[in-house]
């Protein structure tokens, strides 16, 4: 299964980054093989839709799961469209992307089973 | 001619102004009257016209059919607000990302996307005591975009033209604002002499000069605060145009509903003056 771990690096060694959209990064990591790559996210800095384009982007990355601290309800059914499995990760400790990785194996993670907060966009554009 | 009404910090007295203002045009100008504060309109409150047409309003957004949709992708990557995904076999649309701009609907091979109103507001017009044509949007509650609202409320200009048009802008220094301060004639920056009035002051004063919209400023409740706006204003060459003082009666006339005019029947003189140099500015 390739899982996208939301990070603020450059490796599978790099600290996780609990926000989904606005991550600074995606490590894809094959959890058989353990081969990884990682890919800016390019919503980084969008000014709206960034779940939504954090979404697609993992998904046309060959995603079948991801792993964050957060999922909003842009990037909730723009995953679930795609029957990505997200997994939530707790934000309030520091791990890094590999041991989010281990959680994910042992099953210690729960899933995400709808939008864990609601939108941010607004404002006004 | 259109004159707007700005000032970037809330409350500072636009509505009091600009109410005033089209009140001492109406006696002798055709004057239409756009409230386009659409997240709070209350201007309405001192004009007090009868709203005799409701419309609503919004953008139109994609309906993907289906059965004719390939997912090409097209329309998620053509989609600056990221309001479409293409994943798998589904096209999903996100409405309240979406700007209406109708890109998708031009790119799509297949075409899939035929495209209906998402209502975000609604428009409403009539006409004041004093013969103002008055209309004021009202976006729903809960909805993100001013922009689309106001964009249609301008639009009453397209069908008839009087004298003089006040557009009364909403706070700030944001798209809703800048929407608004677009095609404007003159733009009358109404201000208070305090750190925030002036800090929001200059935003706004940048916005009209990138514009290229001449502009003159009023300041409300001077007295308060320090004199960094008139100084402000001296260096960058903005006229004063009129100065107000703060006055526990006037303040008091207006949370009443009353017009400043009817308030302080002494600053008639002002407004008139005021009146006549926007005009001789804009015409010379």
């Amino acid at each position: 299964m390739k899982l996208a771990i939301s990070i603020s690096g450059k490796k599978l060694s790099s600290p996780f980054d609990a926000r989904f959209g606005r991550a600074a990064a995606f490590c894809i990591v094959d959890t058989e093989t353990g081969e990884w790559e990682v890919f800016e996210n390019p919503a980084l800095s969008a000014s709206g839709g960034a779940g939504v384009q954090a979404s697609q982007f993992v998904v046309e990355h060959g995603a079948e799961a991801v792993a964050s601290g957060a999922f909003g309800p842009n990037a909730f059914d723009t995953l679930d469209a795609a029957n990505v499995e997200m997994y939530l990760a707790p934000g309030n400790k520091a791990h890094t992307a590999a041991e989010v990785l281990e959680m994910v194996k042992a099953g210690r993670l729960p899933k995400a089973e709808a939008a864990t907060h609601k939108g941010h966009h607004g404002g006004s554009h | 001619m259109q004159i707007v009404i700005a000032s970037g910090k809330g409350g500072t007295g636009k509505t009091t102004v600009a109410t005033s203002l089209a009140s001492i045009a109406a006696e002798q100008d055709t004057v239409r009257f756009l409230d386009c504060d659409v997240e709070a309109p209350n201007a309405g409150l001192f004009l007090n016209p009868r709203l005799d047409t409701h419309k609503e309003v919004g953008v139109l957004i994609p309906q993907i059919d289906n059965e004719a949709c390939t997912y090409c992708g097209k329309c998620a990557e053509v989609c600056q607000f990221h309001a479409i995904a293409v994943v798998g076999k589904k096209t999903l649309v996100f409405p309240e990302l979406c700007h209406g701009c109708g890109s998708c609907t031009l790119v799509c091979p297949e075409n899939a996307i035929s495209e209906h109103l998402n209502v975000m507001g609604i428009l409403e017009g009539g006409s004041t005591p004093e013969q103002i044509d008055f209309a004021q949007g009202v976006m729903n509650v809960g909805e993100p975009m001013a922009v689309p609202i106001i964009r249609e409320l301008k639009k009453r200009g397209s069908t008839s033209s009087p004298e003089i048009e006040i557009w009364d802008a909403p706070p700030g220094a944001s798209c809703p604002v800048v929407e608004t301060i677009r095609g404007a004639d003159f733009a009358l920056l109404v201000t208070e002499p305090t750190p925030f009035g002036l800090h929001d002051l200059k935003q706004v004063a940048e916005i009209v000069n990138e514009l290229g919209i001449p502009a003159g400023v009023v300041i409300n409740r001077d007295g308060i605060g320090n004199n960094a706006v008139g100084a402000y204003c001296e260096e960058s060459g903005l006229p004063i145009l009129m100065r107000i003082p703060m006055e526990r009666r006037i303040a008091e006339a207006i949370a009443s509903g009353k017009l400043l005019l009817d308030a302080a029947p002494e600053y008639r003189p002002s407004f008139e003056t005021m009146l006549k140099t926007i005009v001789a500015e804009v015409n010379a």
